[in-house]
């Protein structure tokens, strides 16, 4: 299971999305569509249609930039991290 | 006993305000909808249900609804979307409640419909063969604020009609439900050449007597416009006031001939004129304008207010409210001839709307 942290900005739109939490999925794409199902739109808030990442968001799996093909195995840390941005 | 509720949309999510019928004393809530801003917001009557339409730099655009005036909200941005085509749906930046359905404008410039109180959307039109569409389509074309299809007007009476405002290319109707439109421009007045005169006018905020179903008056970019025929021809109405710019205006909701602006410098500042706070009133459909400024700053205040930041309260004797760009909101309870200060210090005020809720 992937070990999977989300930005603090969403928990707030989904209740009882944990900022921390373990996936079973092969890539950060299969990840968040695991992630839309049990709370819905959570793929909106992520990415636009495509799908590609939101402008904003990045995704860092160990720790290296990553993008919604890239591999999970059962101990990769995917960081979802919203741009440090805004005012 | 009536409850007079001001929703008020910022730069940093929504507010909910709550007075009595005397509009004197007022409480604030919020901000809600997670901080994000917004750009619009409306009230269902029928089912006593809060829009708001909000997007934010991160997490993208979405309608935002509260079923208890403003204690609990969800977010919604099913089907709000133009799917993996050539448009890209940055925001929603105009909620209309009509005939028991939610319609939005967005851009990139689209019109979008909920028959089900805001937890899914459809798109109805993109305004397709329009003239004008390929250019407000294009990136490398895209006015500041970016606002594309910033207002649907409804029609109150028949559900398959309403007009759509497209930001910097004007007013087009549909009477089929976003089947088919007409550009309903002609009249309007223009400071720049146009490809195509049918099109090219800068709207800024239309707005419908709820007396009159035929006359509308319109805050342009450049002037202020009435029409007697519903939007089939525009007349000037601009004599009288300071400036020919703005932004918002509102409609009286008993007389057909009473109308509201806020006049603003037009340059790039786009204040009130000489840093003196003022709403204008005409009660006789623009032959004649009356500067109202009583309780409103006199000196120093170079404030602005936005497309949607007046609203204006179905009581018999009405409340006009304007939420300014600096996050001063004022209310009046006398049609505007005396105003207060009801908040000083929101965040940027990108809209107003007013619910009396029984």
């Amino acid at each position: 299971m992937a070990e999977l942290h989300l930005p603090a900005t969403l928990p707030p739109l989904h209740p009882g999305l944990p900022r921390r939490l373990d996936v079973d999925a092969r890539t950060v794409r299969e990840a968040i569509d695991r992630l839309d199902g049990e709370w819905p739109g959570l793929r909106d808030r992520l990415c636009e249609p495509g799908p590609v990442l939101r402008r904003h968001i990045n995704v860092f799996v160990d720790r290296s930039p990553a993008g919604l093909e890239t591999a999970l195995d059962a101990t990769s840390r995917v960081d979802v991290i919203a741009a440090i941005s805004g005012g | 006993m009536s409850e007079i509720v001001l929703l008020v949309g910022t730069r940093k999510g929504c507010f909910v305000l709550r007075s009595d019928a005397e509009r004197r004393d007022w409480t604030a809530d919020g901000p809600f909808c997670e901080g994000w801003p917004v750009y619009d917001t409306a009230y269902d009557p029928d089912s006593r249900v809060i829009y708001a339409a909000a997007a934010s730099d991160w997490h993208g655009a979405g309608v935002w609804r509260s079923a208890d005036l403003g204690s609990t909200w969800e977010l919604s941005s099913a089907g709000l979307s133009y799917g993996d085509g050539g448009l890209r749906l940055s925001k929603v930046s105009g909620l209309t409640v009509a005939h028991g359905r939610v319609l939005a404008g967005a851009e990139a410039a689209g019109v979008f419909a909920s028959d089900d109180g805001g937890v899914t959307w459809s798109l109805l039109s993109t305004l397709d063969g329009q003239p004008g569409r390929d250019a407000w389509n294009d990136p490398d074309r895209q006015p500041p604020g970016h606002l594309g299809l910033p207002a649907v007007l409804a029609h109150p009476d028949e559900p398959s009609r309403f007009w759509a405002v497209v930001q910097g290319f004007g007013i087009f109707e549909t009477t089929d439900d976003g089947a088919s439109w007409t550009p309903r421009n002609r009249g309007l007045r223009a400071d720049w050449p146009l490809e195509d005169p049918a099109v090219g006018y800068c709207v800024h905020k239309l707005v419908m007597s709820p007396v009159d179903h035929d006359r509308l008056y319109q805050q342009n970019h450049c002037g202020v416009h009435r029409s007697d025929d519903a939007g089939r021809s525009w007349v000037e109405i601009t004599e009288g006031l300071p400036t020919d710019f703005g932004f918002a205006a509102g409609a009286h909701p008993h007389d057909r001939d009473t109308f509201y602006v806020v006049p603003l410098d037009p340059g790039h500042g786009r204040c009130m004129p000489e840093g003196r706070a003022a709403v204008w009133r005409t009660r006789d459909a623009g032959a004649t304008w009356r500067r109202l400024d009583d309780g409103l700053p006199g000196s120093n205040a170079h404030l602005g207010v936005l497309r949607e930041g007046l609203a204006v309260d179905d009581l018999d004797v009405p409340g006009v409210y304007v939420g300014t760009s600096t996050g001063q909101l004022f209310a009046s309870a006398d049609e505007g001839d005396s105003w207060r200060e009801i908040a000083s210090y929101l965040p940027a005020i990108s809209s107003v709307e007013v619910a009396v809720v029984a």
